[in-house]
């Protein structure tokens, strides 16, 4: 039922829009060319800043430090009861989402992903998201760079998910 | 804040990397990432394109304004800065549903418009004297409630799981909506006090 409310989600929302468009006598090719037009301009406005935060994300990552940063909390987060299995995961999780799939996919086929630490991993993900490419996209689109409380605030929320994520599944 | 950030990660990747005597894969990592960037991008500028003409529809046939009326509680409680006829109502109503939804494409867009508009609409609700590169409280309510992840059904890692194996891949979905809605709940409190320090600090309107 949920997979099939899922996998009709995208081509509802699209066939709701149009119809309701041509119902309301809107020349819905037009509006859809403006929009899609738009959308071009927006990509090319946030590719610096996701290029430029991407980049430093790669040479943090290609560097080894997330590694060694890893090895290192390991220590303490074993002392909280943090499973020093997913200390790789969470702080790939923050800089990059695909780093951090190709991570969760690993420990599937190390752990299994229906172990306490697969569970968690998942669930990690769920609720948790990039914190610099939202911040990238976000703010880059509008040229904003004093953030304020933004990342405090996004730590705090991001810290919530993952505790919640290892405090149910493990 | 991002100009720190930025400089601190690339610069501590860098320093390591010559520590560790990686360089070479620091390099290899600066080009492949920066690639990567570019290959996203051209990936976004498809499906987010979509989105975008599809949300213009939306727009212009007054879907838009339905939804964005039947959430009003919702951002009158969360935006209290942004008044009914704010022109940020309808991406932020759009970017908060199509999350929930898990389209995230479609949110994105959506967001990045919400962003826009507030940025416009910031005359009056930037403290005097800020420059005009600061995120309002709006923007930064509206930034940490996405990154807190609103997402109901998990549909990728249903399917992740199922393709690894799993007896159960749908389990999650209980204890990641929980998840979830703990990490948004943490998020709402968290603005909300800033949003109540910052007014006993400042005087006058925020």
């Amino acid at each position: 039922m949920m997979e099939w409310i899922s996998r009709m989600l995208i081509p509802l929302t699209v066939g709701y829009i149009i119809s309701f468009g041509l119902i309301s006598r809107r020349p819905v090719f037009d509006d859809f060319l403006d929009g899609a037009k738009e959308g071009m301009q927006i990509v090319v406005g946030v590719l610096p800043s996701l290029l430029g935060l991407m980049t430093a994300a790669g040479v943090l990552r290609s560097s080894g430090f997330m590694d060694a940063l890893g090895d290192v909390l390991a220590v303490p987060a074993a002392r909280i009861h943090f499973p020093a299995e997913l200390v790789p995961i969470t702080l790939v999780r923050l800089v990059s989402n695909s780093a951090a799939t190709g991570l969760l996919l690993d420990l599937f086929k190390t752990e299994g992903p229906d172990s306490p630490v697969g569970m968690a991993a998942s669930v990690m993900l769920c609720s948790t998201e990039t914190v610099f490419y939202c911040i990238s996209i976000y703010f880059g689109s509008v040229q904003v760079s004093k953030t304020r409380y933004t990342i405090p605030g996004a730590f705090v929320a991001t810290a919530v998910g993952i505790w919640a994520a290892v405090a149910l599944c493990c | 804040m991002l100009n720190q950030i930025w400089s601190v990660m690339m610069l501590t990747g860098l320093v390591w990397g010559a520590i560790q005597g990686n360089l070479d894969q620091v390099t290899q990592g600066l080009i492949e990432s920066s690639g990567e960037a570019v290959t996203i991008g051209i990936a976004m500028m498809g499906i987010l394109s979509f989105w975008n003409g599809i949300l213009k529809i939306a727009r212009r046939a007054g879907v838009i304004d339905w939804l964005t009326a039947k959430m009003d509680p919702l951002l009158d409680f969360l935006f209290p800065a942004l008044g009914r006829s704010h022109p940020a109502r309808g991406p932020i109503a759009v970017n908060i549903a199509a999350n929930l939804l898990g389209l995230g494409m479609a949110a994105t867009p959506a967001g990045i418009e919400a962003m826009k508009a507030m940025k416009a609409g910031t005359a009056g609700e930037t403290q005097s004297g800020s420059p005009d590169n600061a995120a309002t409280s709006s923007m930064c309510t509206f930034l940490i409630l996405n990154i807190s992840s609103l997402q109901l059904l998990p549909m990728n890692m249903i399917a992740y799981r199922s393709q690894y194996g799993s007896a159960e891949p749908a389990v999650i979905v209980g204890p990641a909506l929980a998840a979830t809605g703990l990490s948004t709940l943490a998020a709402v409190i968290f603005c909300k006090s800033m949003d109540l320090f910052q007014a006993r600090r400042t005087v006058g309107p925020r």
